[in-house]
């Protein structure tokens, strides 16, 4: 944490869950990583405010795991996979991938990182160029990185898009020319172009019909078996994040709330806003419509220029005390609680006595 | 045309869509978007109407609301709200149902409010259509009725502008309008895909109360299989235009008889149960419109469409009641067959 420009008052990163094999530590460390974006107004732009998209995120991802972030709109998910690949400057704090330090690493640095960390996009639309054909897109990156191919850039190009199950005579055809969920494995056929360790996927799945959701989290999962990647996925939706992830980190207005492995955390959430998220996701069985227990949170999400003061959650909080006003809560492992299992609350939810869903 | 007919048999239901077709000609062929679909709603129940991008469930909520342009689109069938045929009646006609007796809540509100006016002029203008009342009598209703759907302070925040709402307040504001005529029949095409779970679940619980009370029928459009099971009474899933399988909401989760809708709950993963290694998605993506499969439109995906003898690549299944069931289901393999491959192969996999 040399380069950590934090202030002390910084919890520490929760502790990793081992490492399957490789013991070199995580790929990718994340401590104390903050971004604050400056509000202008008036004649002379002067600062009036500040959003503090991300205050404080630390987690760490172990080599060919996942790692989900989830959270609503607005929580600073999306913030924290852009800091990731330094399309957002931090304001502070460290990201360390392959115990080297990233986030300070100057702009004509960072193309060789591009190599080891490359990103998914959500929208298969916009993150496609129309003008180029798919080989021109999936070969991009050698060209960028210029990087000899041992059979020629087509070749390359021709065996990502088999990888990804496209067809590879589809070479010279227009990204209009597919489907959604065509499109959306031309943008991972280009992520895996450059063999990264590292891929962050924002929202891989959701502008994707349900079959076809279902078809690229079957590809994203081999992928990871077949070319032992570490995934970050940032998204909303709960139950794509605990299919896919590892570990799972709950972000409530640019904070990490809680972190787990996934089955600790949808099985025993101690977060009361990590309850209320898992109680408000429809359950496809009508049988249970009424027999389900449901936290019903009221209001929305605090405007992130305006937070609360003390714990960020209290003003939607069923459990909150005078002293949730005032004392903002820190991301920490609870005296015997399953270690590797932090929650940033003063009052969190104790175990559930009956066993979890069979 | 003729003035909307009083239907004279008694005990028709509320809502009775009969053979309804919506093509659109287009210079590349044909677009059947909806192609020949029936079913029947009464009040105070809910039908869900799920299927994937495509698969014409926007397109007949537009219908039955009258709202696709006839130079464009022909729309042919029966549709019977009340007593009314709709198909076949003067536009004015329709347009004076239109607020007063349905009425629809779009999937994104920002998009279907006008930037211009505030939440309370919109609310006002609709109400005053169909009501002869005073300005101030209207906006003491707008007032009331975004009270009634959960928006703090209605008496102030009626007289913002849509941008300064939030997502979920907006969606609030588009039910207040939609309810603030009192429709009996409400369509939602896909009202909480733009929000966050916690919101979603606000609004899915405000439809449920306003529906008790007003003893509205609902049509719920969705490509989220939770949100139907929460809500709906009936479901229908549509594929390519047409219905492959209607029936009651605990026999579509429970003993759903078309292996779509197999693929549809194998896609999803789910809280309810233990994580699965593996989803079960459809392979390949859904249709083109204009040049559907053959046959039963489903089988380039179907696993099971070699079982049929033939039957699948040549004949389209008529929409069948399952013995001694209101089951519907589209599908030329036995439904012994189906109800066995359930059972055995799929169902305890999910």
């Amino acid at each position: 944490m040399e380069t950590d420009a934090v202030k002390a008052a910084e919890p520490a990163a929760p502790a990793a869950s081992p490492a399957p094999g490789g013991g070199e530590g995580p790929l990718l460390e994340v401590t104390g990583l903050r971004k604050y974006f400056p509000v202008h107004a008036g004649l002379m732009r002067r600062q009036v405010a500040t959003v503090k998209a991300v205050d404080g995120v630390s987690f760490s991802v172990d080599r060919g795991r996942t790692l989900g972030l989830v959270g609503e709109s607005g929580c600073g998910k999306t913030t924290t996979g852009r800091m990731i690949m330094r399309l957002e400057d931090p304001t502070a704090g460290s990201i360390r991938f392959e115990g080297r330090e990233i986030a300070t690493l100057r702009q004509s640095r960072l193309r060789p990182l591009r190599r080891d960390i490359q990103m998914i996009f959500q929208d298969p639309y916009s993150s496609l160029n129309p003008r180029k054909t798919v080989g021109s897109i999936v070969g991009a990156p050698f060209h960028l990185q210029d990087i000899k191919t041992e059979h020629g850039v087509k070749r390359a190009v021709q065996e990502l898009l088999e990888l990804v199950g496209l067809n590879p005579e589809h070479y010279n055809r227009y990204p209009h020319e597919f489907s959604g969920g065509q499109r959306q494995r031309i943008g991972i056929a280009r992520t895996l172009a450059l063999k990264p360790k590292l891929i962050v996927a924002d929202e891989p799945v959701s502008a994707l019909d349900v079959s076809i959701q279902a078809q690229v989290v079957n590809l994203l999962e081999d992928l990871q078996n077949e070319l032992g990647l570490t995934y970050v996925v940032i998204a909303h939706d709960l139950s794509v994040v605990r299919h896919i992830s590892d570990r799972v980190a709950v972000m409530y207005l640019g904070r990490i709330v809680e972190i787990a492995d996934q089955a600790d955390l949808y099985t025993r959430p101690k977060h009361p806003y990590t309850k209320a998220l898992l109680s408000a996701v429809p359950v496809p069985d009508p049988a249970a419509r009424d027999g389900r227990e449901r936290i019903r949170l009221t209001g929305d999400v605090p405007s992130p220029l305006n937070p609360p003061p003390g714990c960020p959650f209290h003003p939607r909080c069923w459990k909150a005390q005078d002293r949730c006003k005032v004392e903002e809560p820190a991301l920490a492992d609870e005296a015997g609680g399953t270690p590797g299992h932090a929650v940033a609350c003063h009052f969190p939810e104790p175990a559930p006595e009956a066993a979890p869903v069979p | 045309m003729s003035e909307p007919v009083k239907d004279t048999s008694g005990g028709s239901p509320f809502l009775d869509v009969r053979d309804l077709r919506i093509h659109f000609p287009t210079d590349d062929g044909l677009v059947r978007s909806v192609d020949g679909l029936s079913f029947t709603l009464e009040r105070g129940r809910t039908l869900g109407i799920v299927g994937e991008s495509g698969s014409g469930k926007s397109v007949t909520s537009l219908g039955i609301l009258g709202l696709h342009h006839r130079r464009n689109a022909r729309v042919s069938g029966e549709i019977w709200l009340d007593g009314k045929e709709l198909v076949g009646a003067d536009p004015d006609d329709v347009r004076r149902l239109r607020g007063r007796h349905m009425a629809m809540i779009f999937q994104d509100p920002l998009s279907s409010m006008h930037p211009f006016y505030t939440i309370g002029a919109q609310i006002i203008e609709a109400y005053r259509i169909h009501n002869a009342v005073s300005k101030k009598v209207a906006r003491k209703h707008a007032i009331d009725m975004l009270g009634r759907v959960g928006i703090p302070t209605p008496d102030k925040r009626v007289d913002d502008y849509p941008h300064q709402f939030s997502g979920g307040m907006r969606q609030r504001a588009m039910i207040a309008m939609a309810l603030s005529c009192d429709p009996e029949l409400l369509i939602a095409d896909e009202p909480t895909t733009a929000l966050d779970v916690t919101v979603q679940a606000q609004i899915l619980d405000l439809l449920r109360d306003l529906q008790r009370e007003f003893d509205s029928a609902i049509i719920m459009i969705t490509h989220d299989l939770g949100v139907v099971a929460e809500l709906a009474d009936d479901v229908l899933v549509m594929y390519g235009g047409r219905c492959v399988e209607y029936g009651a909401v605990d026999d579509m989760f429970h003993r759903p008889l078309h292996p779509y809708t197999w693929g549809l709950l194998g896609s999803m993963p789910r809280l309810d149960r233990a994580r699965t290694e593996r989803l079960m998605p459809v392979k390949g993506a859904p249709p083109s419109l204009i040049n559907l499969p053959s046959g039963c439109a489903f089988h380039p995906r179907c696993a099971y469409a070699d079982r049929t003898g033939g039957r699948s690549q040549t004949e389209v299944p008529e929409l069948r009641v399952e013995p001694e069931t209101t089951h519907r289901a589209a599908c030329h393999l036995d439904v012994a067959e189906r109800r066995r491959v359930w059972e055995t192969e799929i169902g305890p996999k999910l």
